[in-house]
C-alpha cells in the first residue's frame, strides 16, 4: 500500500518589501542598470511555496584609498588597483559585482584627514567608472560620516545611492540627506531584533519613504557570534512574512568586513597547524560567513575577496534554480 | 506531537492514589507534559494508555547512534526548525568519505583522526569515516574496512550497493556499530535483514520524491528495522534545501513518523566543482542535515565547517562564557597594565589569545557581562562603568598592582569618562577596537 506524502506549505501573510538600488537616466540618476533586492513571500529559495522574484545580491566593498588594515591574502586578490578607486571599481564590476560599495576611510592616503571635497571627488569618479549602482559609507565615526555623507548625498543627487553607515547615533542627518536628495539608508544597529525595528520606524517617522530603508542588522564573523546574526535575520525575516511592516525591509549584512578582521582570515603566522593553509583557510572564512547569512535571509551581501564571490555567486545561482 | 497536560490526564487512572509522589494524577499529567516526570511512576497506567502515551511522546526526529570501540556520535531527537525557537541538539556528525580503491586507507583514516582544532576550549574534531565499495569487490571493500578499524577507532559509514559486501564488511566491523548506507528500492529486503543481524542503524534512499522515501520506510519498518537514516537521493543546492526543509517540516510539525529521522547528506556530490563542496555543507549545517559525509577533506575547510556547526549548535539561551574573575597572562607583574573585557568566550579567547602570543604580561580583567560580547553588552546595559568599578573591587585587583592603568576596549571609548568617575585614582585609557590589535598596542605602550 503506497503511502501518500502531503509537501507540508507555508502560506504567510506578509512579503519582503521590494527596493531598488540606483537610478538609469530615465529615473534621473547615472546608472547603466538598477538593481532589486527583496520582494520574497516565504524564506529563502523555498519556491515551492511562495515567491522570490530577486535573487540576493551581492556588493563588492573598494575604499577610497588603500586600506591600511587588510590582510594580505586580500590585498594580494586586488594588487595594484586597490590604490585607485577608479581601477577598483571597473575591476570588482569585472569581478562580478551587482553593486560597488564604496568605503570612505577616516584619512586620505596622505595621513591628512577626510573631507567633503574629497568624498565628493572620489564619488564622483566611481559613478563615471561603473554604472552599478552604488553604496556610500563613511569611516563608522557619526561625526565624519555626517560630514563626508552628506556631501556626497548632495554631489550624487538622484542616483539612488544607499548611504550610511546610518545608526542610532547619527541616523537623523543621514536621513535627511538621503530624503533632500533621492537616495537610501542602510539602517544599522548592533544584532537585535527589537533595535533593528525601532530604528527603521525612527527612520520612517522623519518621512523616509521605507521603500528606501535597508535593514543592517549586523553580524558576526563565523566563530565570533554569527549564530547571533543569524538567529536576529531569521527571526527578523519570519516577523516580516508575519506582516510586521517595520521589519519587511530587505537585510543588507557586510560579512567581507566581519570575516576579514579575524584572526583566522587575518593571520598566516604563528596560529595552529591545523587551521590549516592561510588563504584556503581565510577565503572560506568569507564565503561560509556569507552563505550562512544568505541562507538566513540576506538580500544584499557586501563581500571582498573575488574567490569567496564567485563561490557564493555559484550557490545564488544554483538556488535560484537558474 | 507533544501532548497538553489535559490530554495525558484523560489517558490516566484518575484515581488520584497519590503513588506516584504527585497529590492528584492531574497534577502528574501536568509534570508528565512538562517532561518533569516519568511514566513509568504511575502503577496502574493500562497498557492501551501506555502505548498512546509513549507513542506520543517519541521525539519527532529519532535519535541514531554509531559507535565504534565506545566512541559514540549522535543524530536526532531534534524538536525545532529554527534554532532561536529552542536550540539544535545533537550538532550534526560530520564524515570524510574514503573508498576501498584508496592507496594507504590506514594513513589516510589516521590523518582524519588526528584533526583537532581548539575553539574558544572547545575541541573541535571530526565524528567518523565513511567508507566506500568502490571496488564492487566484498573481498576489498572487508580489507579496507579492517585497515581503517586497524588504524583508528572512528565511527564508521559503509558505503555499499551489494548485500554481500555489507556482509563481508560488518565481518571485520570488530564490534563497531556503523551506519550502513543505502537501502534503496531494489535491495531493501536483503539489507532489512543485514541491519536487524548486525543491529546497525540503516539509511534508506529516495528518488528524490518525499513517496519513494516515506514508502521504502515504511516497508524496512515492517520488516523489523527501527534505527533509519534518510537520503531523500536529492544532490544539489535547491534540491537539498527543498526536500530537507519539509522532511524537518513533516518530522515535527505534523509528526508524520515515516521521514521522522536524520537526514545524510553527500555535498561533494551535489556540486560542480570541489570548492563549492564546503559551501553547500554551509547550507546543510543549518537546514537541516543529520550526517555529512565529505569527500574532500583539508584542515582549513574542516577547521571552518566545524566551527559553523558549533555555532549554530550552541544554545541561543545559553552563551558559552567565562568566569567573571582576574586573569593572569604571561605572568603580570604589578606595574603592568590591567586590560578589561567581558565574559563572552569567545571575546574572552579573541583577548587573551592575542596578548599570551603577543608574550607580553597583563592582567585581564573579565567584566560579568551575562556573556555577551562587548559591543552587544554595552547596548544592552550589562558592561558599564559599575559594571567594571564592580570588576575591579570583587578580584581585589588592586592589591596586586602598583600602577592603577586600565586599558578600555576601543569600541567602548564612550565609557571612558563613567570610568573615570567610578575608579577615582586609576588612570583610564582606551585600547584598540578590535583584539588583533592588542599586541601592537601593548608593544607601544607596555
Amino acid at each position: 500500500m503506497a503511502v501518500t506524502v502531503q509537501v507540508p506549505k507555508e502560506k504567510y501573510n506578509g512579503q519582503v518589501r521590494e527596493i531598488v538600488l540606483g537610478a538609469t537616466k530615465e529615473q534621473g540618476g547615472t546608472r547603466a542598470k538598477t538593481v532589486k533586492i527583496g520582494g520574497e513571500s516565504t524564506l529563502p529559495f523555498l519556491h515551492f511555496e511562495g515567491s522570490m522574484p530577486n535573487p540576493p545580491a551581492i556588493a563588492i566593498e573598494i575604499q577610497d584609498r588603500k586600506p591600511s588594515d587588510w590582510s594580505p591574502v586580500l590585498l594580494d586578490a586586488w594588487k595594484e588597483v586597490a590604490d585607485d578607486p577608479v581601477k577598483w571599481a571597473k575591476a570588482a564590476e569585472a569581478a562580478g559585482a551587482d553593486v560597488i560599495l564604496l568605503k570612505l576611510n577616516a584619512t586620505q592616503a596622505d595621513g591628512s584627514p577626510n573631507d567633503a571635497a574629497n568624498a565628493r571627488r572620489v564619488v564622483r569618479q566611481v559613478l563615471q567608472a561603473t554604472g552599478l549602482p552604488l553604496i556610500v559609507f563613511g569611516p563608522g565615526q557619526a561625526e565624519l560620516d555626517n560630514e563626508l555623507i552628506v556631501a556626497v548625498a548632495e554631489e550624487a543627487k538622484g542616483e539612488r545611492l544607499v548611504l550610511g553607515i546610518c545608526e542610532d547615533k547619527n541616523y537623523r542627518t543621514i536621513a535627511a540627506a538621503a530624503m533632500a536628495h533621492g537616495h537610501l539608508v542602510n539602517s544599522r544597529t548592533p544584532m537585535d531584533v527589537n533595535l533593528a525595528k525601532q530604528l527603521v520606524i525612527l527612520i520612517h517617522d522623519m518621512g523616509l519613504p521605507l521603500e528606501r530603508i535597508v535593514m543592517d542588522p549586523t553580524t558576526g564573523a563565523l566563530g565570533y557570534g554569527i549564530e547571533y546574526g543569524y538567529s536576529v535575520m531569521e527571526r527578523l525575516r519570519l516577523a516580516a512574512l508575519q506582516g510586521d511592516t517595520m521589519t519587511q525591509s530587505p537585510m543588507l549584512v557586510t560579512p567581507g568586513e566581519e570575516a576579514w578582521r579575524v584572526k583566522e582570515a587575518k593571520v598566516g603566522t604563528d596560529v595552529p597547524a591545523m587551521w590549516g593553509d592561510w588563504a584556503e583557510r581565510a577565503v572560506y572564512w568569507e564565503t561560509v560567513t556569507a552563505s550562512a547569512l544568505i541562507e538566513t535571509g540576506a538580500n544584499l551581501v557586501v563581500m571582498r575577496h573575488p574567490v569567496a564571490i564567485q563561490r557564493v555567486r555559484e550557490m545564488i545561482t544554483k538556488l535560484m534554480g537558474q | 506531537m507533544a501532548l497538553t497536560g489535559l490530554q495525558i490526564y484523560k489517558l490516566l487512572p484518575q484515581t488520584n492514589c497519590k503513588e506516584c509522589g504527585f497529590p492528584t494524577c492531574l497534577a502528574f499529567a501536568m509534570k508528565l507534559a512538562a517532561k518533569q516526570a516519568e511514566l513509568a511512576a504511575c502503577p496502574y497506567v493500562s497498557e492501551a494508555s501506555k502505548q498512546q502515551l509513549e507513542a506520543a511522546s517519541a521525539p519527532p526526529v529519532r535519535l541514531i547512534t554509531l559507535s565504534t570501540d565506545g566512541r559514540k556520535v549522535e543524530s536526532g531527537n531534534e524538536i525545532v526548525l529554527f534554532r532561536h525557537e529552542k536550540t539544535f541538539y545533537h550538532p550534526v556528525p560530520i564524515f570524510v568519505r574514503v573508498k576501498d580503491t584508496d592507496a594507504d586507507l590506514a594513513a589516510k583514516a589516521k590523518e582524519l583522526d588526528a584533526f583537532a582544532v581548539d575553539y574558544v576550549g572547545i575541541k573541535l574534531h571530526l565524528d567518523g569515516i565513511a567508507i566506500e565499495n568502490a571496488s564492487g569487490d566484498p573481498a576489498q571493500f572487508a580489507a579496507a574496512v579492517e585497515a581503517v578499524r586497524g588504524a583508528v577507532g572512528m565511527p564508521l559509514i559503509f558505503i555499499a550497493k551489494d548485500p554481500a559486501a555489507f556482509e563481508a564488511a560488518m565481518a571485520k566491523a570488530n564490534g563497531a556499530i556503523p551506519l550502513l548506507y543505502a537501502a534503496d528500492a531494489s535491495n531493501w529486503q536483503a539489507m532489512a535483514d543485514i541491519a536487524k543481524k548486525s543491529k546497525a542503524p540503516l539509511a534508506v534512499k529516495g528518488d528524490g520524491t518525499l513517496e519513494s522515501l516515506a514508502n521504502l520506510a515504511e516497508q524496512i519498518k515492517a520488516a523489523g528495522v527501527e534505527d533509519l537514516v534518510l537520503d531523500p537521493g536529492a544532490r544539489g543546492f535547491l534540491d537539498t534545501l527543498t526536500l530537507a526543509t519539509q522532511i524537518r517540516r513533516l518530522a515535527i510539525k505534523k509528526n508524520f513518523r515515516l521521514l521522522g529521522y536524520p537526514i545524510i547528506t553527500f555535498p561533494g556530490e551535489g556540486v560542480a566543482s570541489s570548492d563549492e563542496e564546503p559551501v553547500l555543507a554551509v547550507q546543510q549545517i543549518g537546514k537541516y542535515a543529520g550526517f555529512i559525509v565529505l569527500d574532500h577533506f583539508t584542515p582549513a575547510r574542516a577547521y571552518a565547517l566545524l566551527v559553523l556547526r558549533q555555532n549554530i549548535y550552541t544554545d541561543p539561551q545559553k552563551p558559552i562564557q567565562v568566569k567573571p574573575g582576574l586573569y593572569e597572562i604571561n605572568s603580570p607583574k604589578p606595574e603592568s597594565p590591567v586590560l578589561v573585557t567581558t565574559n563572552f568566550s569567545i571575546t574572552y579567547f579573541a583577548v587573551s589569545n592575542e596578548v599570551e602570543g603577543a608574550g607580553l604580561p597583563a592582567w585581564l580583567l573579565v567584566a560579568d557581562a551575562e556573556g555577551m560580547s562587548v559591543l552587544t553588552a554595552w547596548a544592552a546595559g550589562k558592561f558599564d562603568a559599575d559594571r567594571i568599578a564592580k570588576g575591579v573591587k570583587t578580584t581585589s585587583v588592586e592589591s596586586k598592582i602598583s600602577r592603577k592603568r586600565l586599558v578600555l576596549p576601543g569600541v567602548v571609548a564612550v565609557l571612558m569618562g563613567e570610568v573615570e568617575e567610578a575608579l577615582p585614582g586609576w588612570q583610564i585609557e582606551v585600547g584598540p577596537r578590535e583584539a588583533i590589535d592588542i599586541p601592537a598596542f601593548l608593544k607601544l605602550k607596555p
